[in-house]
C-alpha cells in the first residue's frame, strides 16, 4: 500500500500532528515503507479465525461502578500548563 | 570486598542483615557509582535525598531485622515511565517536560513498601517506542561493555535500566516490555531480565504505549534476585483493570529444583536465517548445558512466528495512537508558546513534543484504524494475533519451556540503525511474539560474542509459569557464571 501526499496530509490532520507542506512527502515515502512490510499481513488466510480481544486466559475481575475518590481538584491540575479558578484553561472556542 | 553496590540484592540483603553493611553506606555507593557513571547516560533523574532518607528509614527497620521487609534497602533505579510522586516522569518525553505525577505508580508503591531505595529514574526509548534508546529526549544510553572505540546501543526501551544495572550503578532495576524491552536490553547488556505474563504485574501508574502487550517486571544480575522482586512487584490492583486475580506467590519456591526431565522447546524459526553467527554458537552451548542438567530437547515449530513483528506494528501503534491522544497540552505536560486557536493548539504541543518515532507510530496507528483499512489491517493482525497464541498453546503441549536467542545480534553501533524504521523493528523479531500472546520470557547472559559483546539466551514460559521459568535460569546461573562477568572498562 502506497500512501500518497494527501492521504499523509489526512493522517496527520486525524493525528492532531502538524506536518508542514514541505515535510509531507517524505511522510508519505516512510509511512508506505512501514505498511508495504506489514503487506505480508493480507497473504494469510484467516477464515474462521475470530480476532484476539483478551490476552490471558482468564475472567478480568469486574468492580462496582462507583465513586472512589473526589475532592482532589488541586492535584488534578497541578500539572496544567494553564489552569485558572479551579479549571483547565484552553484558547477561546466560541466567540 | 567487593564494592556494595556491586552485590546482588540477595548478598546485599543478607549482609544488611547480618549488620555487615548498613543501608546507608550502600546507597551512597551507588550514588558515588552513578556520578563516576554519568557518561553512560542511564540515569536522567537522580534523586539523591529521597534515596538517602529511605535508606535512614531502612536502616532503623534493619534494627529490628527479622522485621524488616524483603527488599529493605536495596537501592533501585527506576524506568522513567513508572509515575513517582513528585519526581520527573517523562517516559524519555520532552511532551512530559516538567511532569511531576500527584501519584505513585502500583509498582513503585510496593517496591518502596518493602523497603527498596529509589536513586533515581532511567533512560528509556521515548514512551518505550525503540529498540535502541536512540529515540529518548534526553538523548541515548550507552551501552557499559566498551569493546573498542565505538559506543554500543544498550538497547531499548529499557537501555537506562540494562545500563546501569550491567555497570554496577544499582542493584537492580524496573523495566517494561511491550515487545521486548527487558529481554532485549538485558541480552545486550549482559544482565538478567524477566517479563512476566500479562496481567501478573500492574499498569497502574506506567504511562501507556500499547496496552494489551504493556507488561512490566525487573531487571536484575542474577534469577534470584528476579524472583525476589517479583515477589514485590506482582499482585492483583484494582486500579489495573487487566488485572489479574490470583494467590499470592514465592517465587523462589522452586529455584533449587532439579532439572531433570525438563523438556526444552527448541523453535526452528528462531534459529533460522538471520541469526548471527556467534550468538547461535552461544545459545547453542547453553542448551548443550542444560543437557547436561538432565534437560531433554525436543523440537518445535512456531510457524506463524515470522509474522510477529507485522502484527506488532499495526496493534502497537494502533493503540498508541488512542492511547497518546492524551497528550494534548491541556491537562499535563508540554503546550506550543504560540497558537492560534485550540486545533492550532493541539496540533502544534504535539508536533513540537513528541519526538519523530513516536509520530511515526501515531500516524500509522491513526491510519490502519481509519475508515476503510481497519478490516485490512487491525481485524486482519488481531486474528493472526491469535494464530501467534495458538502456536504456543501447540508447543506447550510437547515442551515445558521455549528457548532461544533474545536478541538476532549482540549491541550494535549507536547510529548504525537510524536510518531504516523497519529494519530497526527486526531487532525484536525473537520477543514480540512473547507479548502477543500474553506468555512470560525471559533473557539471561550466556556468555559473549566473537566481538566480547554479550549474548542473551531467551526463555519462554507458559501462562504462569514464571517459578519454573526462575528455577531453569537459576541451575544455568549456578553451572556457569555468565551472569557474574562485569564490563571492565565502563565506556565512558
Amino acid at each position: 500500500m502506497s500512501i500518497d501526499i494527501d492521504t499523509a496530509r489526512k493522517v496527520a490532520k486525524l493525528a492532531r500532528i502538524r506536518v508542514e507542506e514541505a515535510d509531507l512527502p517524505a511522510l508519505a515515502g516512510e509511512l508506505s515503507g512501514i505498511l508495504t512490510f506489514m503487506e505480508q499481513l493480507n497473504e494469510v488466510d484467516v477464515s474462521g479465525i475470530a480476532p484476539m480481544t483478551s490476552v490471558t486466559p482468564m475472567r478480568l475481575k469486574r468492580r462496582p461502578d462507583v465513586v472512589t475518590d473526589g475532592n482532589i481538584q488541586a492535584q488534578i491540575l497541578a500539572n496544567a500548563p494553564d489552569a485558572r479558578e479551579g479549571f483547565f484553561a484552553v484558547p477561546k472556542v466560541v466567540e | 570486598m567487593t564494592n556494595p553496590n556491586e552485590l546482588t540484592i540477595a548478598a546485599a540483603r543478607d549482609a544488611l542483615r547480618a549488620g555487615d553493611l548498613n543501608a546507608v553506606d550502600l546507597t551512597m555507593a551507588c550514588l558515588t557509582a552513578m556520578d563516576a557513571g554519568d557518561g553512560l547516560g542511564a540515569f536522567v533523574h537522580k534523586t539523591p535525598d529521597i534515596a538517602l532518607r529511605q535508606a535512614r528509614a531502612a536502616d532503623e527497620r534493619l534494627t529490628r531485622s527479622e522485621e524488616a521487609p524483603g527488599l529493605c534497602g536495596i537501592p533501585l533505579g527506576i524506568k522513567d515511565l513508572f509515575c513517582t510522586r513528585g519526581v520527573a516522569s517523562q517516559a524519555g518525553s520532552n511532551i512530559l517536560k516538567g511532569f511531576k505525577p500527584e501519584y505513585e505508580s502500583t509498582v513503585t508503591d510496593k517496591l518502596f513498601g518493602a523497603g527498596a531505595v529509589m536513586l533515581g529514574k532511567l533512560n528509556m526509548d521515548e514512551f518505550a517506542m525503540g529498540s535502541s534508546n536512540e529515540t529518548s529526549c534526553y538523548g541515548n544510553a550507552v551501552n557499559p561493555w566498551k569493546v573498542d572505540g565505538r559506543k554500543l546501543t544498550p538497547g531499548g526501551s529499557s537501555g537506562g535500566s540494562a545500563a546501569a544495572v550491567a555497570a554496577d550503578l544499582c542493584l537492580a532495576a524496573t523495566g517494561t516490555d511491550t515487545g521486548g524491552s527487558i529481554r532485549q536490553p538485558a541480552a545486550l547488556c549482559g544482565i538478567s531480565g524477566i517479563k512476566p505474563t500479562y496481567g501478573t504485574v500492574s499498569r497502574y501508574g506506567m504511562i501507556a504505549f500499547a496496552s494489551s502487550l504493556d507488561q512490566a517486571g525487573p531487571m536484575a544480575r542474577s534469577a534470584e534476585d528476579l524472583a525476589l522482586l517479583l515477589n514485590v512487584m506482582t499482585g492483583f490492583d484494582e486500579r489495573d483493570s487487566t488485572s489479574l486475580q490470583r494467590d499470592k506467590e514465592d517465587y523462589t519456591r522452586d529455584l533449587n529444583k532439579p532439572l531433570a526431565g525438563l523438556r526444552i522447546g527448541l523453535p526452528k524459526e528462531f534459529f533460522a536465517e538471520g541469526l548471527a553467527q556467534d550468538v547461535a554458537n552461544r545459545v547453542n552451548e547453553a542448551i548443550a548445558e542444560y543437557k547436561k542438567l538432565g534437560a531433554t530437547i525436543v523440537d518445535i515449530s512456531l510457524p506463524n512466528s515470522k509474522l510477529a513483528v507485522p502484527v506488532y506494528y499495526v496493534l502497537a501503534p494502533a493503540e498508541a495512537s488512542s492511547n497518546l491522544s492524551r497528550f494534548d497540552g491541556v491537562r499535563y505536560g508540554y503546550r506550543a508558546p504560540e497558537y492560534t486557536d485550540l486545533a492550532d493548539m493541539y496540533e502544534k504541543s504535539r508536533a513540537q513534543g513528541f519526538g519523530a518515532e513516536v509520530k511515526r507510530r501515531i500516524m500509522i496507528g491513526t491510519y490502519v484504524l481509519s475508515h476503510g483499512y481497519y478490516d485490512a489491517y487491525y481485524l486482519q493482525a488481531q486474528k493472526i494475533r491469535r494464530l501467534i497464541a495458538q502456536d504456543f498453546a501447540d508447543a506447550f503441549r510437547q515442551c515445558d519451556v521455549i528457548m532461544g536467542p533474545t536478541s538476532p545480534s549482540t549491541a550494535f553501533n549507536l547510529g548504525e540503525k537510524g536510518d531504516d524504521p523497519v529494519q530497526m523493528y527486526l531487532s525484536d523479531i525473537y520477543t514480540i511474539a512473547v507479548n502477543l500472546a500474553g506468555l512470560p520470557g525471559m533473557s539471561i547472559p550466556c556468555g559473549f560474542g566473537g566481538n566480547g559483546r554479550p549474548v542473551g539466551l531467551q526463555i519462554i514460559g507458559n501462562y504462569f509459569a514464571e517459578v519454573q521459568m526462575l528455577n531453569v535460569a537459576h541451575q544455568y546461573q549456578l553451572a556457569t557464571d555468565h551472569h557474574a562477568r562485569t564490563p571492565q572498562n565502563i565506556g565512558l
